[in-house]
């Protein structure tokens, strides 16, 4: 249990998913602009990453992995699909965030109307399929360790695109030199974040 | 008619040349359109994987563009996103297959970045903006143009951050070992993630310095 909380916590603070690894950061940068399209963005995020983690963890463990389709039969023992995983994967995120989008306008037309046009968007961002790539990468052991994980990327995730947003909007109004305006201020400023997170790196877990 | 005039066209005519100088400068995909940071920042630690990482973006970009291009009139709208990723997903594939098969190590670094490439926003949004509506020579030589110009910048970040983090280029010893003797250190926080962002801060800085038609309005 404890293992499975550390877990969150290294992967919304330590692993941030912009701060640490720069993925997501195209969406981050688009649709930062207002805290309240940021937290739409970030909540849709977190619910999608919460969702293909999961099933992508299934699908490596019971399909993808060297030796994986034994429970099929014992002939499959020496078969290794590993390679086809980057299609499965960006399959079931595509699948699965058409997915929710029709879930979500069936049982909640408020919550689609605040998420509904952020939801295409997510299939191609780098946070999503990333996620995917790390629980690979990383191996974990089982099904709530690969949950707690993408939960919290995408809690992380969320953190990072409200408080850059919250920047924004103050930053408006300062005097920033023209030709940094916009982009390269927001790169800059995302950066001083990054250091500032970089000190939960001397956090045991 | 435009049609016509299109077949008689040099392959290297000035419109064409134009496709692969633009996003060089003027119109570069990260710094003017604001396309695939994510790989563009977490690999450039060091010049060697920037340098295979923009190649790899080149061979999918451009193959991917091609194979659009020649679809395009086959894709219903409707699924054309699916269409375009299961296209981008096998070039992919085969990219990583072959880093893994001959730069095994580079490939180890470069981790889950390839398997990004993906979801790399340059090519879904070429493939999108560009190689939908355009001839298969033309969209190759955008993807080649594009994948320069991040090439490019990738590899100018790749420069100043393995100078000043490790004091080599290419793996290749630059600072001469007496400096340290007498107190010059490597910046460690060179190496670290967010120096990569206030690089291309400052690129960017750089540039519309000197481009002022790039400059953003205060909105």
């Amino acid at each position: 249990m404890q293992e499975i909380f550390n877990i969150f916590v290294k992967s919304i603070f330590i692993d941030n998913m912009v701060f640490a690894y720069f993925l997501g950061m195209c969406s981050y940068l688009a649709v930062s602009k207002t805290v309240k399209t940021s937290v739409g963005l970030g909540i849709a995020v977190i619910f999608v990453l919460g969702i293909t983690v999961p099933v992508d963890y299934l699908l490596n463990e019971y399909i993808l992995k060297p030796g994986a389709m034994v429970w099929l039969d014992p002939a499959f023992a020496k078969a290794d699909l590993s390679f086809l995983s980057f299609i499965l994967f960006i399959a079931i995120i595509a699948s699965m965030v058409q997915l929710v989008e029709m879930v979500v306008e069936k049982f909640s037309p408020a919550l689609y109307s605040s998420l509904g046009i952020f939801l295409p968007l997510i299939a191609v961002n780098c946070a999503i399929l990333g996620g995917s790539l790390f629980m690979q990468e990383r191996d974990y052991q089982s099904l709530a360790q690969a949950t707690s994980f993408g939960l919290g990327s995408g809690v992380g995730w969320f953190l990072a695109i409200v408080g850059i947003a919250a920047i924004r909007e103050k930053i408006r109004y300062s005097n920033v030199p023209p030709a940094l305006r916009g982009l390269g201020i927001t790169f800059i400023i995302t950066g001083l974040m990054g250091i500032a997170f970089m000190s939960f790196l001397g956090i045991k877990l | 008619m435009s049609e016509e005039k299109q077949e008689r066209e040099p392959l290297f005519s000035a419109k064409n040349l134009k496709l692969v100088k633009g996003p060089l400068n003027l119109n570069n995909p990260i710094t003017v359109q604001v396309l695939g940071i994510c790989s563009a920042l977490a690999v450039t630690a060091k010049m060697k994987p920037a340098i295979v990482m923009a190649i790899s973006v080149m061979v999918v970009l451009a193959a991917s563009n091609v194979v659009i291009s020649l679809l395009r009139n086959g894709i219903p709208p409707r699924i054309r996103i699916i269409v375009q990723l299961v296209v981008i997903a096998s070039m992919v594939i085969l990219v990583d297959q072959v880093l893994k098969a001959f730069v095994y190590d580079i490939s180890k670094q470069l981790s889950v970045f390839v398997g990004l490439i993906i979801t790399n926003c340059i090519i879904m949004g070429r493939l999108e903006a560009f190689a939908m509506g355009n001839k298969p020579w033309p969209a190759f030589l955008d993807g080649i143009g594009n994948s320069l110009g991040y090439g490019l910048i990738l590899i100018v970040v790749a420069f100043f951050r393995e100078l000043f983090g490790s004091g080599t280029l290419l793996g290749v010893q630059i600072v001469p070992p007496g400096f340290y003797n007498i107190g010059y250190e490597n910046n460690g926080l060179m190496i670290l993630p967010p120096m990569a962002l206030i690089t291309l801060g400052v690129i960017i800085w750089v540039q519309r310095y000197y481009k002022r038609e790039l400059i953003e309005e205060n909105k």
